[in-house]
Order: structure tokens, then sequence, then C-alpha cells
């Protein structure tokens, strides 16, 4: 107890005994009784303001879809299918703008730039690292990711103005608690979906801190906005391409939501672990309320996921792909021992990377996107351009060249030695990797512990190294091409 | 009380406080000084961001689904002669504080001591968000009750009674559709007159309850006023108190409950806010 100098201090002590004694007298129920009496005023009030000419709370057809969505039998598939259809739209609908907007910047823009240099006499080097490096770096990133982003996050933002997403929980509840973790989990992988540092914010929802750990540390399992332009562009390239044109966008989709099916599997497993080995306890229950459908609000609904979900990604897309394209074009361009640095990282993780089939690359890139996972396939571009010594493509070491088409970024790709292995792996390596650094620091936030930050950080890289391990050893055991 | 919808063209309308509505200027988070802290809480999933958004011109995403809002957002709006700060509490079932979204909602109203509280109700479920309801006129006189989702329980055929609602509360019960921005001028002028003191709010105090608890709590509330005699909300921390709850009774023994009586208030808001950013 401290010292009694303040009167307040001394008559709140007199307080709290008083309300001491008084709740020996009353017995332990106290908080019973009050819910209750609030409880009891609550429904008398209500009942007096609120009439009901018809029957029916709610109208019919409501009742009868969430009978059909919320089914054992059909939910699932809805389910599947209705994400299906967002990355079919999505795949086959970015195909055209993306060409566009890379015939602008790189057929249009970039030689105006680089007439506008050498008219003023800019000298060499300042004018690769601001034009080849920099604006290119974010060129690319605008004209790979605009499209698939304006198109996807409207689509799936209707999906949750309509009331569906909800629906999707209840449907997984049973999954989570199965799994030993809260079922409000697939409310934060949800938000995970969109973006993994306001999963692991949403996961405050979770009251017992059990719980919450397995929610944080799995949220990454849930692919991100960074993650999607990624999966979405090597689906179309590689998967897409074994079948004919007409069913590629489909196959590309199911390959995307594959992925993502697969980042909810892991997250069931995950959770499974980790609640009967390191945070082992009790399932805390908790009631889900179905929101009505919402009739959207369509031009709103595309006005506010393209200014808050897709620009806010662009723009930290933009923010990063500055300082990326310098560092590359630096790498690529400053030599030790007549091989440039950038060409030292490449070969020293090459073996690494072949060995989990991917390659140096890759790895480089992912190095170079921990800020930001948005830059890793301009990245993985860039370098291939430089240690492939492709000419033509090009215009020199570390510089980003026009790809108007998605075959010819497949050529490059191919020239650099990618198989369809890579391909596979590159999309589960995407999917099982450390969380980005802005996520990484609000895990850090939201635990306030060094300890689980770097299991949540390490533990998703240490599986995808297995992972993608495994399936190239089985893979070339088959006797698969890589 | 809700004032007259109609807002057709009759000379009476320049006079009407409702008119000055036109003069709402949307400020978003520029919010230097400000005359008026206004709280917004509510259930999960009863559009309390998007009334939200619809006071502050801003765009938070809203979403359709509880639990949307877990932080608190914070932005402005000018109406009248005033401006006001608003706060997006989180949406909760209660303030018994069992989770951290709860205790942010409950903390924010009891030491933040908003000027105004809007609570948002979903028309369609009223009985159970009035259970919110309740627990903020026990802890804070100044509330307004925005009747939200009325178009939605007009679809369902409900007819929700919004004079026999704010009379039984003690406050102000304006309906709105605020996705169509339906009720919100009047909920402006609601907000402005319990704010500025020209509306007295006698909020419901709860009623039912066993005999021996009413008498303990009779009490308790002597003794408390007796020390506190500014405290507003003297009856809430007694129940709260008899109900075992800690952080209350920290705050009592610390004697910070004394900085709650409205004279500090300004400095214990400035402090507590500034606590809550930082975490």
């Amino acid at each position: 107890m401290t010292t009694v100098s303040d009167p307040r201090q001394a008559s709140g002590e007199d307080i709290l005994k008083t309300a001491q004694g008084l709740r020996w007298e009353l017995g332990g129920d106290v908080h019973e009784q009050l819910v209750e009496a609030i409880y009891t005023d609550a429904a008398l009030i209500a009942d007096r303001a609120v009439t009901r000419p018809g029957e029916a709370d709610r109208p019919d057809l409501d009742r009868t879809i969430d009978r059909l969505v919320t089914s054992r039998i059909w939910g699932f598939p809805i389910m599947l299918l209705l994400f299906t259809l967002i990355f079919w739209i999505t795949i086959s609908g970015a195909n055209v703008p993306s060409r566009m907007l890379a015939t602008l910047f790189m057929d249009t823009i970039y030689p105006i730039l680089k007439n506008l240099a050498a008219s003023i006499g800019m000298p060499w080097w300042l004018d690769g690292l601001l034009i080849d490096g920099m604006y290119l770096a974010t060129a690319w990133v605008i004209s790979v990711m605009l499209p698939p982003m304006a198109i996807f996050f409207p689509l799936f933002t209707l999906l949750e103005d309509l009331g569906y997403l909800p629906r999707v929980t209840f449907n997984l509840d049973n999954l989570f608690r199965k799994a030993g973790a809260h079922g409000k989990q697939s409310l934060s992988m949800m938000m995970g979906f969109g973006c993994n540092a306001a999963g692991v914010i949403a996961t405050r929802i979770i009251d017992s801190p059990r719980e919450r750990f397995i929610a944080i540390i799995t949220n990454n399992f849930a692919v991100c906005n960074g993650r999607w332009p990624t999966l979405i562009l090597v689906a179309s390239l590689f998967i897409g391409g074994l079948v004919p044109a007409y069913l590629a966008g489909l196959l590309s989709a199911l390959a995307v939501v594959a992925v993502a099916l697969l980042g909810v599997l892991l997250t069931f497993v995950v959770s499974w672990a980790l609640s009967r080995t390191w945070l082992k306890g009790e399932v805390s229950t908790f009631s889900l309320e179905l929101p009505p459908y919402r009739p959207p609000r369509i031009l709103q609904t595309i006005y506010t996921s393209i200014i808050d979900r897709t620009l806010f990604v662009l723009w930290r897309a933009v923010v990063f792909a500055l300082p990326a394209g310098a560092a590359i074009w630096l790498g690529a361009n400053i030599y030790i021992g007549g091989v440039s640095i950038a060409e030292h990282l490449v070969n020293f993780l090459n073996p690494l990377g072949i060995l989990i089939g991917l390659n140096g690359v890759i790895l480089v890139a992912y190095l170079v996107a921990i800020p930001a996972n948005e830059i890793v396939i301009p990245t993985v571009l860039m370098l291939t351009v430089l240690t492939t010594g492709l000419t033509g493509v090009g215009e020199g070491a570390g510089v980003m060249f026009e790809l108007d088409s998605q075959s010819q970024t497949k050529a490059l790709l191919l020239a650099g030695g990618w198989t369809l292995l890579t391909g596979i792996n590159l999309m589960l390596f995407s999917l099982m990797h450390n969380p980005c650094s802005t996520t990484i620091y609000t895990i850090y936030k939201e635990t306030g512990s060094r300890k689980w930050t770097v299991v949540s950080a390490l533990l998703p890289l240490a599986m995808g190294f297995v992972v993608t391990f495994f399936v190239a050893q089985v893979w070339r055991l088959l006797g698969g091409a890589g | 009380m809700s004032s007259d919808p109609q807002s057709s063209a009759t000379p009476a309308c320049e006079t009407c406080p409702v008119h000055h509505a036109t003069n709402l200027s949307k400020l978003g988070v520029d919010m230097e000084d400000w005359d008026f802290v206004v709280a917004l809480a509510g259930n999960p999933n009863t559009g309390k961001s998007t009334v939200f958004n619809a006071l502050t011109g801003l765009r938070q995403h809203t979403g359709n689904w509880p639990g949307k809002t877990v932080t608190r957002a914070e932005g402005g709006f000018e109406y009248g002669d005033h401006r006001y700060k608003l706060v997006d509490l989180p949406g909760t079932y209660s303030l018994l504080a069992t989770s951290l979204d709860e205790e942010v909602a409950r903390d924010f109203i009891l030491f933040g001591q908003p000027d105004v509280t809007v609570v948002v109700v979903d028309a369609t479920r009223l009985e159970r968000n009035l259970n919110l309801a309740l627990q903020v006129l026990e802890i804070t006189d100044r509330v307004v009750i925005c009747l939200n989702l009325i178009d939605e329980a007009r679809r369902h055929n409900l007819q929700v009674d919004e004079r026999r609602l704010a009379r039984d509360l003690g406050v102000p019960v304006v309906p709105t559709a605020a996705r169509y921005g339906e009720g919100l001028p009047e909920l402006l002028q609601a907000i402005s007159e319990v704010a500025t003191g020209r509306t007295v709010c006698q909020p419901h105090r709860i009623q039912s309850g066993p005999p021996a608890l009413k008498q303990a709590l009779s009490q308790l509330v002597a003794q408390i006023e007796a020390v506190y005699p500014a405290l507003p909300n003297a009856r809430w921390v007694a129940l709260r108190l008899l109900a075992g709850d800690r952080r209350i009774a920290e705050a009592v023994s610390k004697g910070e409950l004394g900085d709650l009586s409205r004279g500090d208030s300004e400095q214990v808001r400035q402090t507590d806010l500034s606590a809550e950013v930082a975490s």
C-alpha cells in the first residue's frame, strides 16, 4: 500500500472496503444479477417501442439463401465457386489493360525520358539510376499490379458488402474449433486476405491470449494483397500455359484458388499443431451474428475499394519500388572483381535455390522484397535479364525492359532457366515465407514479445523451405524437368 | 428530441435549427482545436462506421460484418458554430470489459469523458442493442441514440416508436438510415443540442434487480458521492465495484476517479488519449 497523503486516496480505500463488505453480503453473483437486470430492462423498453404489424422478422429469401450458403453439403462448393469466379474474372480481365499500360510506360514514355536525359547531357550513371532503375521499376509495378487489383478488390469488397464473408466464417468456425483455435480466427484470417498487418490487428477481437497467438502466427497463411499479383501472374504464365487458350484462364484461376486453399489448410494444420504443443488450452466459445444481406451499393463499393485498397496497395508498392529499382540498378552496375554485386549474390544463393526448385534470382528477390511483397515479380524480371545477359530485351545491366505481352515475359523466364517446377514452387514459396516487415513490426507491437515475433517470422519460412524442397525432390524423382 | 424531418421549402424552415445542416462543412481529420468530443458506440455491424463516414466525410472502409473496427478511428466535423471531434469506438455488445475491444470502448467513455456519446443501435434488433445502450446510460448522461437501419426495419415490417423510446430512455432518439444519408441532419442537431446543454438528458437507470442489490447500491453510491461530489456516474462506479471490476477498483484506490469529475476532465482527456495512442 502506498503511504496515505492524499485524503482522496484514504477515502478511496474506505469506499473499496465498504464495497468489499457489501460484496460479501450479496454473494458472488452480482455480475449475473446486473446482467439480468439490464436484459430485463432492455426487453421491457424494446417491447414497448417496437410493433410488428406483420410477422417475419427476416424475409424468407434471406433465410433460404442462408440455408443454402451455410449448408453442410453446399456451403463449401459455393464458396469455391464464388472465389474461383472472382479470380477467373480477374485473370482474364487484367491481361489487356496490363499490356496497354506496359506499352504506354515502356514504348512511349520511356524513350521520351531517355531522349530528354540525353538532350540535357545527363551523366550515364544518373540517367541509369533514375530512368533505368527507379522509373522502370515503378512503371513495371504499376502495369503488372494495377489492372488485377482494380478488378479483384472491388469484386472482393462486393462480396464483403453483401454480407457473404460472415457466412464463410460460419462455415469455417467448426474447423477452427476442431483445430483448437478460436472461431473468430476466421474473421482475422479474412482480413489477412487483404493485408496481414491488418489481420494481425484484427485478432484483437479474440479474448484469450493463447488463441490470439495462434491467430497471429497463422495469419501469414492468408494470401495478402502483395502476393495475389505474384500468384496470378505466375499461374497465368506457367499453369495456364499447360492447356489450350480457351481453358487457360479457368485453370490459372483454379491454381490460384488451390494455393489460397492450401493456405487455409495450413492455417488449420499449424493452429492444430500449436494448440497441442506450445499453446495448449481450452477452446473458448463465442456467438457469431449473421448480418442481414444488404444490397451492395456498387458505385460506392468500387470507389472505396479503389481508394482504400487498390491505390493504397499500389502506393505502397511504388514507394518500395523506387528505392528497390535504384538498389537493383546499383547492384547490377557496381562491380567487384569483374562481377556485379547483384550477380555475386545471385550466384551465392543459386545452389540453395536450385535445391528447393527455385533459383538464386528468386531468393534475392525475396530478400529485396522484405519491405513489400509487391515487388517480387519486377525484381525477378530485372535480375533475370541481368544474369542471363539477354540482349534485345534489355538495354543494359539492371535495366527493366518492355514486355508488351505475357508470352514475352514467359520467354524471358524460360531463358532464365525456369520450368514448370519453378513456377509451382514460386507459388508455394509465395504462400510460405516470412511476413513483410510491416507485418513483423505489427506482430511485435501486438504481442510485445520478441519470441513470438521471431516464431511468426521464421516458422512459415522454414515450412516454405521444407515444402518446396520436398516438392522439388519428388518432381525430380518422377523425372520432371528442373 | 428528433426534430421535424420535413424540410420542404416553407418560410418556417429558415428559422428551423435543422436548416443549419447546410452549414455543415466536413473537416476530415483536420482537428487542430475542437469544441466538443463525440464518441460513437454501438453493437458490431450496426453501421457505426457508416455513420462516422457520413458525418466526417472520411471514407473509412466499412464492411458488412461484425468486428470491422477494432481500433478507434477519429475524425471531425463542424456544425453550427462548433467544431466536433468524432471518435469511432470498436463495436461491442457490452461494456463489462471482458476483451480488449470492450475495454477500449469502456475506457474511452469512462475516462475520455466525451461531451456526447452517440449510441448507434440496430432498429431491427432493438432489444439486444438496448443492452449496450442501457450500460452507456449508466456511465454518462449525455447520450444521443441513433436508431440506425430504420430502412431495414421498414423492409422487415417493423415499426419502432422513437418517441416512446426517447421517453423511456430519457435521451434524444433519432431514426436514421445512414447508408442513404437519411436522418443525419436531425442527428447532428440532436448532438449539438446535447453538447451545448440545450437538451438536458434524464437517462434511464437500470430498475430491475433484487432488492438487496439496490440497497447495497444506494449505500455505496452515497459514500462515493460524499467523497466525489462532482462525479457524474457514481452509480455505475458502485455497480462495477459490487461486481468486482478490478480496473475500477484500481481507479478508486489510486484516486484517479477524482480526476473524472468534470472540472478536470480536459486534462484527463489529453493524457488518456495520448496514452492510448502510444499503446
